[in-house]
């Protein structure tokens, strides 16, 4: 686990703030100022897990980087909810790149301010998983094997949101998006398709690999001060539920990061040089029908006749995530 | 300003853009009725006290608890408290330990020395208490904070009622009584011990009484006709508990009987083995379920040594033996005789089958209404006589501490507003909080804290008190396993879990608000909110 859990005092740190504990063991979101990142007004939709994840991650790196922070943004959701001509949310230096070369344009920007000598300025590139694990891979990749000092954030929702809920390579299986429609013997997406970019910066062997969700605010603002503990190339994947694009009501988007951590489909871990040193463990192991019944874009394995047979492979994935990644290892909360 | 090209506009803040145009419902901050505050008698605001408790803040959380109940020394021993059977946390681990931290409060209130303030306005008006038992105390300790003169009379030598003479020392310590009672007279609150009370009004006009309150408790033992020998020694339990604050220690022998099922046959039966019986048997003509003593003090009891008979009836008593019948319950529930007997030996039997009300002070009182030997009294506490008001055992309640504490505050409230020549309206309750409103994800599990006991055998030989306290560590964590249901306790979740920043943190102490030109009626801070504080209103359009 990469943080102290305190238990016991009402909510220990399960809360984002909590009166009850010292100031410097409260979360960065819990405080009164706080930088919001992302300013109020942005166009994103109601409950949006992405708009919360990346003020998540950015205040907390603002505050480790004391506010000398650049972020480079791909195209995507993110960036068309936060920048529509001539309004922009974002409270920090800031630039949209195009849909694939973000993870180039911050290696320029970090080349750029190592050549001016500023080395307390910290960059970020950030995307959504279209932009990261299809369309800017290769820059990604590049940017990874040559350990260019860019902390690179994944904002995951598991799908093209922004241009109408296409299916992505990080598309579960069985999911239904608007490219893989559930019809046919194998109905949503595919299964043995699709990628899970944290394996695979993993395999890099660069400083720092981690994963996240929404739900567990501590961990993430933990991965993130961790991450800009490094220079060199580092890589967090956050797990941002989307309720447009998972049929999901809107005041739910936390509760499913968190049974999606749960249920073990989810693995939240760190990785430093290419092998894991933590997971955060599940506090009560739950069956994935509690985290696919609420998705509408699962719900073609449900109703009258619910697809067993789908939904075993599907915990079979959770099962395998849950021994691979040690999340039963510690003691359970 | 020269601006790149095909660039015409400044750059713009989102914050032109409200939100809040979009949403349809929006989220509001309430405070709930947790069911605690709802379960307590004596209306207590324990979420309210605990809040302060959790932080360390006793003195705080004495004086708010306190507000409504001067006595939470005592009543951290005695009540039975309701609170923890309703606490909605009883459904995730066990109750919130309120009575332990209550009794901690009230112990740190004696131990430092803790005093009311004075009342901080006179109003010239005088009232007449008649009983120093706990609804008296109540009434009088409420009216003196509201700026009444207040006169108690009692017609023992000693103040606290049927704390003192019905509740054995070991679960009330006679030093914490005299303490808080000594606290109340400290607020401009005159008692007179040794004073009956022969005629109320006599009494009213003698000392220029603008309205009274009666709390002469139920100290009359209920006999049952029991045929008996010349020599059978019968005795009440009211009386023996009473005794034992004499000189004179009752004598009851080696084998001691107690009839009777509730908590004065447990507290009979108890005391009888403290005064050396060897043997106590309580009869009770029912089963244990039907038994109306509470089952823990039940259990105690047992674990002393104590004896029950259940489904028995005394048929006849000699001076060493008594005649059983052993009974049967039929479909209703009824104890029935079944013609079996049975011979135990006994030396003495103690009726412990309820208790009336000495109501000869009433005596030609116009407008009054007796019924079942008990005073009837409107929701204002108010006897059908014009400014006489009653409460505790005397009128018709549960006749436990907490019920009449509970009478006093509410009386005392009443006797204000007539006072004034005006209705006493209590605010409206907030609406409850249920289990299903709590998001039980953010609490982590968190075992009980046990009050330790003292062992059996110290029990069976001494007075010494049964249940111990809590610690200020222990009573720290116990207060800490509130889970503050209905009521924001600042975890600061909404305002984490906002999407769009639509809440602003206001400051320790001060809460959230949320700023709807931009909350775009998501809900996520209702779904997060641990303690159900927040709920969904539909937007007027």
């Amino acid at each position: 686990m990469p943080f102290q859990q305190i238990k016991f005092y009402q909510t220990g740190t399960f809360t984002v703030g909590n009166r009850l504990l010292n100031p410097e063991d409260r979360s960065v979101q819990s405080h009164q100022d706080r930088s919001n990142a992302i300013n109020s007004g942005h166009r994103a939709c109601q409950g949006c897990g992405e708009a919360l994840g990346a003020r998540y991650a950015l205040d907390t790196a603002l505050e480790a980087t004391n506010s000398q922070l650049i972020a480079a943004n791909a195209t995507g959701c993110l960036e068309v909810f936060t920048t529509p001509y001539p309004e922009t949310s974002w409270q920090l230096p800031w630039i949209h790149s195009l849909f694939g070369n973000t993870a180039a344009v911050a290696t320029g920007i970090a080349a750029a301010l190592k050549v001016k000598g500023r080395r307390e300025v910290r960059v970020i590139a950030q995307g959504g998983d279209g932009g990261t694990t299809d369309i800017g891979f290769g820059c990604l990749s590049g940017m990874f094997e040559r350990n260019d000092d860019v902390l690179y954030i994944c904002y995951d929702n598991e799908a093209y949101m922004n241009t109408g809920v296409q299916r992505s390579s990080a598309t579960p299986p069985a999911a239904r998006t608007a490219t893989t429609m559930p019809v046919g013997p194998n109905p949503g997406n595919e299964f043995g398709q699709g990628k899970f970019v944290p394996a695979i910066a993993m395999a890099h062997e660069i400083p720092y690999v981690a994963t996240a969700t929404v739900a567990d605010l501590r961990d993430l603002e933990a991965k993130v001060r961790r991450a800009m503990e490094f220079r060199g190339a580092r890589y967090i994947h956050i797990l941002v539920p989307c309720p447009l694009g998972w049929g999901t009501a809107s005041h739910d988007t936390i509760r499913m990061a968190r049974l999606a951590h749960e249920t073990g489909l989810f693995p939240v871990f760190e990785a430093e040089r290419g092998e894991l040193v933590s997971a955060l463990p599940m506090r009560m192991q739950l069956p994935v029908e509690e985290y696919l019944k609420p998705q509408k874009r699962f719900a073609h394995l449900f109703g009258a006749k619910p697809k067993l047979d789908v939904i075993a492979r599907i915990q079979q994935r959770a099962d395998r995530n849950i021994r691979k990644y040690g999340m039963l290892k510690e003691e359970v909360l | 300003m020269d601006k790149p090209f095909a660039i015409t506009l400044d750059p713009g803040s989102s914050l032109a853009n409200h939100t809040g145009s979009w949403r349809t419902r929006k989220p509001v901050y309430l405070d709930r009725l947790p069911p605690c505050n709802a379960g307590c008698p004596a209306g207590e605001n324990i979420q309210g006290w605990l809040f302060h408790a959790e932080a360390g803040n006793y003195e705080q959380a004495w004086r708010l608890l306190t507000q409504d109940n001067p006595l939470p020394a005592i009543m951290g021993r005695v009540c039975y408290h309701p609170c923890e059977g309703a606490c909605n946390r009883g459904q995730f681990d066990s109750a919130v330990g309120i009575n332990s931290v209550e009794r901690f409060l009230g112990d740190e209130a004696i131990k430092r020395g803790w005093k009311f303030g004075k009342p901080g306005m006179t109003s010239g008006k005088r009232v007449l208490v008649v009983g120093a038992g706990p609804s008296g105390l109540s009434v009088a300790y409420h009216l003196a904070r509201l700026g009444h003169s207040v006169e108690i009379h009692e017609a023992g030598p000693l103040s606290g009622g049927m704390m003192r003479f019905g509740i054995p020392k070991y679960r009330l310590p006679r030093n914490v009584l005299d303490a808080e009672v000594a606290r109340i007279l400290d607020t401009w609150v005159t008692l007179r011990l040794n004073t009956k009370v022969a005629n109320i009004e006599d009494s009213m006009r003698a000392g220029n009484f603008d309205a009274s309150f009666l709390a002469v408790g139920a100290h009359i033992g209920k006999r049952a006709y029991i045929p008996a020998g010349d020599a059978a020694r019968i005795v009440d339990a009211v009386s023996v508990l009473r005794s034992m604050e004499g000189e004179d220690q009752p004598m009851l022998g080696r084998r001691v009987v107690v009839y009777g099922g509730g908590n004065t046959a447990i507290d009979a039966a108890r005391t009888a083995k403290r005064l050396g019986a060897t043997e106590t048997i309580i009869v009770y003509r029912r089963t244990r379920e039907k038994m109306p003593a509470h089952d823990f003090e039940v259990e105690e009891a047992l674990q002393e040594g104590v004896m029950i008979k259940w489904l028995s009836t005394i048929k006849h008593a000699d001076e060493h033996s008594l005649t059983i019948e052993k009974m049967k319950l039929d479909d209703k529930g009824f104890p029935q005789p079944t013609g079996e007997f049975e011979t135990i030996e006994s030396d003495s039997l103690v009726l412990a089958l309820g208790q009336d009300v000495d109501l000869s002070l009433l005596q030609g009182v116009s407008g009054l209404e007796i019924k079942d030997g008990t005073v009837q009294v409107g929701s204002n506490m108010m006897t059908g006589h014009k400014g006489i008001f009653a409460g505790g055992d005397m009128v018709p309640s549960e006749r436990t501490v907490t019920v009449a504490v509970g009478h006093g505050k509410k009386a005392a409230h009443h006797i204000d507003a007539w006072l004034r020549g005006a209705i006493y309206e209590p605010a409206p309750k907030h609406e409850p909080v249920t289990y299903d409103m709590l998001n039980q994800w953010y609490y982590s599990d968190a075992p009980k804290t046990v009050r330790p006991m003292l062992d059996a055998i110290r029990r069976q030989s001494g007075f010494d008190e049964v249940q111990g306290g809590l610690d200020e560590t222990n009573a720290l964590f116990e207060a800490r396993r509130c889970m503050s249901c209905g009521n924001c306790f600042e975890c600061d979740n909404c305002y984490g879990v906002c999407p769009d920043n639509a809440v602003i943190k206001l400051g320790p102490g001060k809460r959230f608000r949320f700023n709807y030109d931009y909350c775009k009626g998501c809900g996520i801070c209702v779904s997060e909110c641990p303690c159900g504080a927040i709920k969904m209103v539909a937007e007027e359009i």
